[in-house]
């Protein structure tokens, strides 16, 4: 019994388990199955790995962020938070991921929201948070389970449902949605483009724009230059003396950073690889079963199936939302407390995804508007996101996406009123509110956007 | 026959592309042609044979060799058109 409990509680076995039984389900050949089953276990084990060379360069970070300016200064990625969380709350995210998967298929088959969600890598991330957030309000392991899947399913749901009416507009049609959690960040944005209605016709599409940033679009290179950029920023206001003596081992203090910006780089590309490894059965098995179970559904895909829509909105985006991050930096400054700083990884993607909805809906102006409001919201939930996130609360790095940020904290704020049983409750009213059929449509949509 | 599917950081579209590509292979009965997919870091000359990139990040991999640039990623005919090419170019189908 206690090696059984031995084996089921390593997560990389865990994970593996459950490859194999896709892989069994959909009858693969036997070489396919060993294959696909090791290369899950082995990813999950470098996963691991990279968290390792991660957390080794993020310490100093956050040593020389305070020592220069006394307060905590905080990266949000996403890759390098759920890996340190994998650490601790792997077996618990193996599992929520894998019931969260079953719940959303089982909404998408018996209430009117037929959407099933796609992006393995945010699936994967969701559930790693969840599992924490669940753990901190007190659940014991079932319950945790339970909990954490029953939200992840709602959650898979919901996030492509607040963001359809505008991927209508957008595409033109109601076949695809969009399964990104940022998508609070871009419904905002939609929204706020619709006060710029009048200039629709004066397109991003219609702008001469220059091309020459498209390389940032290379997460690696991305992820390093600014790594660099602020670690370099960092370093030369904590000083060499202090660097030199407490963090390099008498290394020059300016070599020395540009070495740990560019090891997280390292550790972000090494757990992007597992990443791919753990998911590379798993999606396909999900995918094929969920098409089986819910034909009519619409499948909610990765965030740059809309990016080819208006390449420019996509780097007006960018920058928009970066300017955004940095307003909001500049005010956290002056407000005290920790300071998120803009990462480009996360600019980069939910910015350039916000500008392509503000663009559909108020043009030019709207596509600036609506991102920079998208690079608020995306730095300013983090700082409420943290506290409820337990002893992660204090990594140098967290959930960097809109709707980690909006979930997180809402299922946080429910366990500070009394715990589970708050959760419980929250989630039995809002898969009661998502039961009700399609005519009430008006008063069920208010529930959808607080629920998520 | 090898074929890649790029994308900016190796999860979600490339992967996604990457089933679709299956999908269409198997409609087609063509079973030995190699897909995977890799993020725009990792990918290199050699790696495949052919190389799928949607049209947003074409400049970014450009050097890759023999690269089909995708004008939309989630128009499965668009997709098929062009896998269709490919294999017809290499003789895998007639």
């Amino acid at each position: 019994m206690s090696t059984l409990i031995d084996i089921l509680s390593q997560p990389a076995i865990l994970v593996a388990l459950i490859a194999l039984i896709g892989l069994a389900a959909q009858k693969k050949k036997m070489s396919d199955t060993v294959k696909g089953t090791t290369k899950t276990f082995v990813g999950f084990l470098v996963i691991s790995a990279g968290a390792g060379i991660l957390q080794t360069a993020l310490t100093p970070f956050g040593a020389m962020f305070e020592e220069a300016f006394n307060v905590s200064g905080v990266v949000p990625n996403n890759e390098a938070i759920v890996a340190l969380a994998l650490t601790d709350y792997g077996t618990n995210t193996a599992l929520i991921m894998f019931f969260g998967m079953v719940v959303n298929i089982l909404i998408a088959r018996l209430t009117r929201y037929k959407y099933i969600f796609l992006t393995g890598h945010h699936t994967l991330y969701m559930a790693a948070m969840l599992a924490v957030i669940m753990a901190v309000a007190g659940f014991n392991t079932f319950g945790l389970i339970a909990a954490g899947s029953i939200a992840l399913g709602i959650i898979m749901t919901l996030s492509p449902a607040i963001l359809q009416p505008f991927m209508r507009q957008l595409t033109g049609n109601d076949n695809v949605a969009l399964g990104h959690f940022s998508a609070v960040g871009y419904a905002a944005s939609g929204l706020v483009g619709k006060l710029f209605k009048g200039s629709k016709e004066n397109n991003t599409e219609n702008i001469n724009f220059p091309k020459g940033l498209g390389f940032l679009r290379d997460s690696t290179v991305s992820i390093a230059l600014t790594m660099i950029i602020m670690y370099v920023i960092v370093a030369l206001f904590a000083g060499p003396s202090f660097i030199e003596s407490e963090l390099s081992g008498g290394t020059n203090f300016l070599v020395f950073s540009f070495i740990q910006a560019g090891s997280f780089a390292a550790g972000v590309f090494i757990i992007l690889s597992g990443v791919r490894l753990v998911l590379a059965e798993i999606v396909p098995a999900f995918k094929g079963i969920s098409t089986k179970l819910v034909p009519d559904a619409k499948p909610a895909l990765d965030v740059p199936i809309i990016f080819t829509f208006a390449p420019n909105a996509v780097l007006i985006g960018f920058f928009a939302s970066f300017i955004g991050g940095i307003f909001s930096m500049v005010i956290m400054v002056f407000a005290g407390g920790v300071i998120i700083l803009p990462g480009v990884v996360p600019h980069f993607f939910t910015g350039a995804a916000a500008g392509v909805f503000g663009n559909a809906t108020g043009g030019f102006k709207g596509s600036i508007a609506g991102a920079f409001v998208n690079g608020i919201i995306i730095s300013f939930l983090p700082v409420f996101l943290m506290p409820v996130l337990g002893e992660l609360g204090f990594a140098n790095t967290t959930f960097s996406d809109a709707d980690f940020g909006v979930s997180g904290i809402f299922f946080g704020t429910l366990a500070n009123y009394s715990g589970p049983i708050a959760i419980t409750i929250g989630l039995i009213v809002i898969i009661a509110l998502m039961a009700i059929p399609a005519k009430k449509k008006k008063s069920s949509h208010k529930g959808e956007e607080k629920a998520v | 026959m090898k074929i890649l599917a790029v994308c900016g950081s190796g999860l979600g579209t490339s992967f996604m592309v990457e089933m679709n590509i299956n999908q269409i292979l198997g409609e087609l009965g063509v079973t030995d042609v190699e897909v995977s997919h890799s993020d725009l870091s990792s990918a290199v000359p050699g790696d495949a044979d052919v190389y799928f990139l949607a049209k947003d990040i074409a400049d970014g991999g450009a050097h890759l060799g023999d690269v089909v640039v995708m004008e939309s990623i989630i128009d499965m005919d668009e997709l098929r058109t062009k896998v269709k090419k490919v294999l017809e170019e290499r003789g895998i189908i007639l």
